[in-house]
Order: structure tokens, then sequence, then C-alpha cells
């Protein structure tokens, strides 16, 4: 059914990774990741590794929600690593026909195969303990010096949210409508493509009329209550850094540290 | 035979997560041809899925549905024909609208049941007749009609494909006093002409109690009750235990009884009561 897809789901708690400011969260993240594919042996690719099993214990997320998230990009993982396995330059250890591995075709595969999934680990940590609204409000803030180029950021903050609001909403109202057309005997499940997207219709009209509607009907409600944009607004949540937001930071410079120390001390395998 | 009949039909939300929830839990209920039964319960008491499981849009987690006693889920390839014959109307229906014109809209069911266009044609004009939506309206834009047209088209759509039972999932939900006594009059009048079955889901007692024989009390899950409509609401105690109400003609009636007067028990409409005081003052001899 529709409801089931889950888009990188808020788990409410209250651990040290659920307390750490967004804002702060949003820049380490990054942060981390561009350090991911920064490794270049296997010491550095172990220290991002269990730097990234640690921020998944501490998040206190059951790990059954890491699997769920990881099972959607498993096929990516097997075909980048099989690419990287097979069609790597060096001398072949193994060769069948055209298929030939090498040292080097392995190392990659493992690495490429780490990589992302510290990346996919990494940035569900992020959105399973931060709530979608806190994550645009620390957009909105993070991106406020864009305003200098007149780009309207408040806007762009607000728009997400919403957008981000709705979609829970737009995928029941669909699963409603699929069923009101299947009891008139819409078939949904059978035939080729064409008549599957034909069959399509029928769903996508009424969701349109529907998504205009609560359109027009959330604008009303928005000008109702003055809202007209960003300035001059104050937010009833004002974020602040915290004694534990730079302990979280200064840890994170501390593991860039070691991983750039490991980069220089041990010999590059990719 | 019942025209409809579930065996311990149980249904199960999100199961094998944490967020398991028990919908529908072991029902047993026998629908006979031509009856007009009224569902009642709160909200979240299983109603709308049990009702969706009667005409196969869910499929049960556990026991039984048998239509005309063969379970429609024995050839999970004929559910559709199952559909056709057990009409589901829902919720605010007018927001599964979809074509450009009124008529098109309420062929779409007969079309999907690959009937020939003669017969669709004298379907569609059926149905528009029994909710009273005239000719000129047939040919507009379905998103040009008023909120109670609307609503009519969209059952007219489900009526036009012919159903032998009507499921209705509460069709008066937002129409005004005297739209909601237009739409229960035709639906009345649809099921003494067409002689089927119907089964109505709503909220409000004083609708159950004039027109349903029977009424199934729906309660966390289970069927509490399903009974005359009579008997259902003569035991306004327990009803009042599970947070319903029986209509207020009957409250008033039953607290007349209570003071000593011996009006009868089981009045659920106004002109009952109305009839009933009547003939006691009568024999009283207090009107003159």
């Amino acid at each position: 059914m529709v409801r089931d897809v889950t888009l990188g789901q808020y788990f409410p708690g209250n651990g040290l990774i659920h307390r750490t400011d967004p804002r702060v969260k949003i820049v380490l993240l990054i942060a981390f990741i561009v350090l991911i594919f920064c490794t270049f042996n296997y010491y550095a690719l172990a220290l991002t590794a269990a730097v990234t099993l640690l921020i998944v214990l501490l998040s206190g997320v059951p790990i059954k929600m890491y699997l769920k998230s990881l099972k959607v990009i498993i096929f990516i993982v097997v075909l980048t690593s099989l690419l990287n396995l097979f069609y790597s330059g060096g001398e072949p250890i193994w060769q069948w026909g055209f298929l030939k591995v090498t040292a080097e075709g392995i190392n990659r595969a493992v690495f490429i195969t780490v990589r992302i999934i510290s990346l996919i680990l990494a940035t569900s940590a992020l959105t399973f303990t931060t709530s979608p609204t806190d994550l645009t409000d620390a957009l909105e803030r993070l991106m406020k010096p864009l305003k200098v180029f007149h780009i309207k950021v408040h806007e762009i903050a607000m728009m997400m949210t919403i957008a981000l609001r709705f979609i829970p909403t737009l995928l029941e109202e669909t699963d409603k409508i699929m069923q009101a057309q299947k009891a008139r005997g819409a078939d949904m499940e059978s035939g080729n493509m064409f008549k599957r997207v034909k069959a399509l219709v029928p769903v996508l009209i009424p969701l349109f009329v529907s998504s205009f509607r609560r359109a027009y009907d959330l604008a009303t409600a928005m000008e109702c209550r003055c809202y007209q944009g960003g300035d001059g607004r104050t937010r009833m949540k004002i974020l602040h850094m915290r004694k534990s937001d730079y302990t979280v930071t200064a840890f994170m410079i501390l593991v860039t540290g070691g991983v750039i120390l490991c980069n220089i001390l041990f010999q590059t395998v990719v | 035979m019942s025209i409809l009949e579930t065996r311990d039909l149980s249904y199960v939300y999100g199961q094998g997560t944490p967020f398991e929830k028990c919908a529908v839990d072991k029902v047993n209920i026998k629908i006979e041809q031509g009856e007009f039964v009224g569902i009642i319960g709160h909200t979240g008491s299983g109603k709308s899925t049990l009702v969706q499981m009667l005409n196969g849009l869910i499929k049960p987690v556990s026991g039984q549905v048998l239509l005309e006693g063969r379970d429609i889920w024995e050839n999970p390839k004929d559910i559709r024909s199952v559909r056709f014959k057990v009409g589901m109307v829902f919720q605010y229906p007018e927001y599964q609208l979809f074509e450009e014109t009124v008529y098109k809209d309420i062929s779409f069911g007969p079309s999907n049941m690959g009937l020939s266009e003669e017969e669709i044609d004298a379907r569609v004009r059926n149905a528009a007749k029994f909710v009273d939506l005239k000719d000129e309206l047939l040919y507009k834009s379905p998103f040009d009609l008023s909120g109670g047209e609307k609503r009519r088209a969209a059952i007219a759509g489900v009526i036009a494909m012919d159903p032998d039972v009507l499921i209705l999932d509460e069709p008066t939900a937002g129409l005004d006093p005297m739209g909601r006594e237009v739409l229960l009059s035709q639906l009345v009048q649809y099921h003494k002409q067409r002689k089927n079955t119907v089964l109505l889901v709503s909220h409000s007692m004083e609708d159950i109690a004039k027109i349903a024989d029977r009424v199934l009390v729906m309660n966390s899950s289970k069927a509490e009750m399903f009974d005359t409509t009579k008997n259902v609401f003569s035991k306004g105690e327990e009803l009042e235990k599970i947070g319903l109400k029986v209509p207020q003609i009957t409250k008033i009636m039953s607290a007349l009884r209570a003071k000593g007067y011996p009006v009868s028990d089981g009045i659920l409409t106004v002109e009952q009561a109305f009839t009933e005081i009547l003939t006691i003052l009568n024999k009283e001899g207090k009107i003159w």
C-alpha cells in the first residue's frame, strides 16, 4: 500500500544526538560526508565507519529503522561494488573469460560499499533524530547569508516545510481515491504499461483537484493570520548553541584530524 | 442463504510492526437479501474497515466473507466482479469525480463492467433519475456542480453498476439538513424500487432509526450487537455505555415510561411517538 512508504521519518527521542542543535548536525553531516570520501586507506576508512556506528548507536533509534533505509539502496551498493570489482585496472588475481578480479578492484569495491553504507546511515541518523520543522528551521538559518544575493530564504524554507507537512496527507488521499476508483471497477494491477498509465488518470485528476483546493485553503488560512513572509517575523523557537553542541563539534574536528593523520601515516590504497 | 455472511472476519493494520492495531476482530454477521441494515459505532470502531472488506477492497487477515455463499477471495482474479456486485460509496464520494462530464463519470463503473453502449446509457440515465440529477446537468463538468449535486452524482456512479448490495459510508456527512433529508428519502425510494440490500454507515441515530430494518453496532473492533432496530435502540443504557446514543424521541418516551405513563417500548420516530401518545390520551379520555 502507498502509506507504507517511509521518507526519512522522524523518530522522537531525547538522546545526545536528538538534543544537538540541528544547524550543527547539518553542517557536521556535510563535513562528515566529505570526510568519508577523503579516506584513502583502510585505517582512515575504519575510523569513519566506527564513527558512523557510534552515531547510529548513540541516536537511540532502533537498528531496524536503519536496516529499512539500507534496504532501499542495496541494489545500488551491489551494482557499484560489482562494477568496481570487475572493471579496475592492475594485475588480475583471478580471471574467467572477460571477468577479471584484481587486488585494486577488491579494494575499490570494499571502499565504495563501506562509503555508501556510511553515507546512508549518517544521513538517516540526521533525519531520524531531527523533526522536519527543525530541519527547515536550521536550513533557513544556515542559508541566511544568501539574502545578500536577494534570495528569499524564508520563503524557500516555508515552502519546504509545507511540502514536507503535506506528503503524508497526500499519500493518504491517494490511497483513499484509489480505493474509491477500485470500488467502481478500476483495474490498476493488470495490463501493459500503457494501460496502467491510463488507469492512473482517475486517481491523478481528483488528486490534483484536491491539492489545489488544499493549497487555496491553506493560503487563505495563512492570510487570515496575517502571514506576510519573513520580514519582521519573530520565531517561537530560537536556536541556541549549547555546551554539548561545542563538544560534538570538537569531537568531529578530532575525527577529521584522525583521518588526515591516517592518510599521511599509512600507505594510500585507493 | 444469506446474501452476505462473514465468518470470524478480522483485520489488523500494520501487522508485524510496533504500530500493529487490530481494526476488526472476529466479526460474524449474516445479512439477508433485501434488508436495509444500519451500521453504527464510534469513530475508530472498525466500521469503515469492515465494510471495505465486504467488497474486497481490503483483504482480511483471517476469516472469510461469503457473497451468496461463496468466499469472495476464492479466486483473487475475480475480485473485480465482487466489487460490481457489492457497490461501495465512500465518505465524501464527490472527491472521486474526474471525468469531463457528469455523464462520463457515472458511466465509469458500468463501462469497466464491459457493458454495451445502450446498456450503459440506460444505466446512467436510470441512476441519475434515482438520485434526482436533471438531464442538463449530465453534460456539465462535475466540477461545476454544487456540493450536494456532486455528492449525488458520485452516488449515481455506484448505483449505475446496479449492485446487489449497496454500501454507503456516511453519505450525508457535511450536507445541510435539507440535503440530508432529500438524500435519505432517495435512498429509501431506491431500496424499495430496486429491492436490493443496502448497508448504511451513519452517525445519526435518528436517520438509522427511521429507515433501517436491522442495526449492527460496532464497538472497539467487535460486533457488539446485531438485531432489529427496535431491539437495539431499546437497550439505551448499553448503547450509552459504549458512547452511542439512542434517538432523542426514544429517550423521551422511555423517560415518560419511567414516570409511569403507559407508553410502549421501542418507539423510534416522532410520528410513532405522536400516534402512541394520542392513543393513550384517547384511552384515558383526556381528549375530547
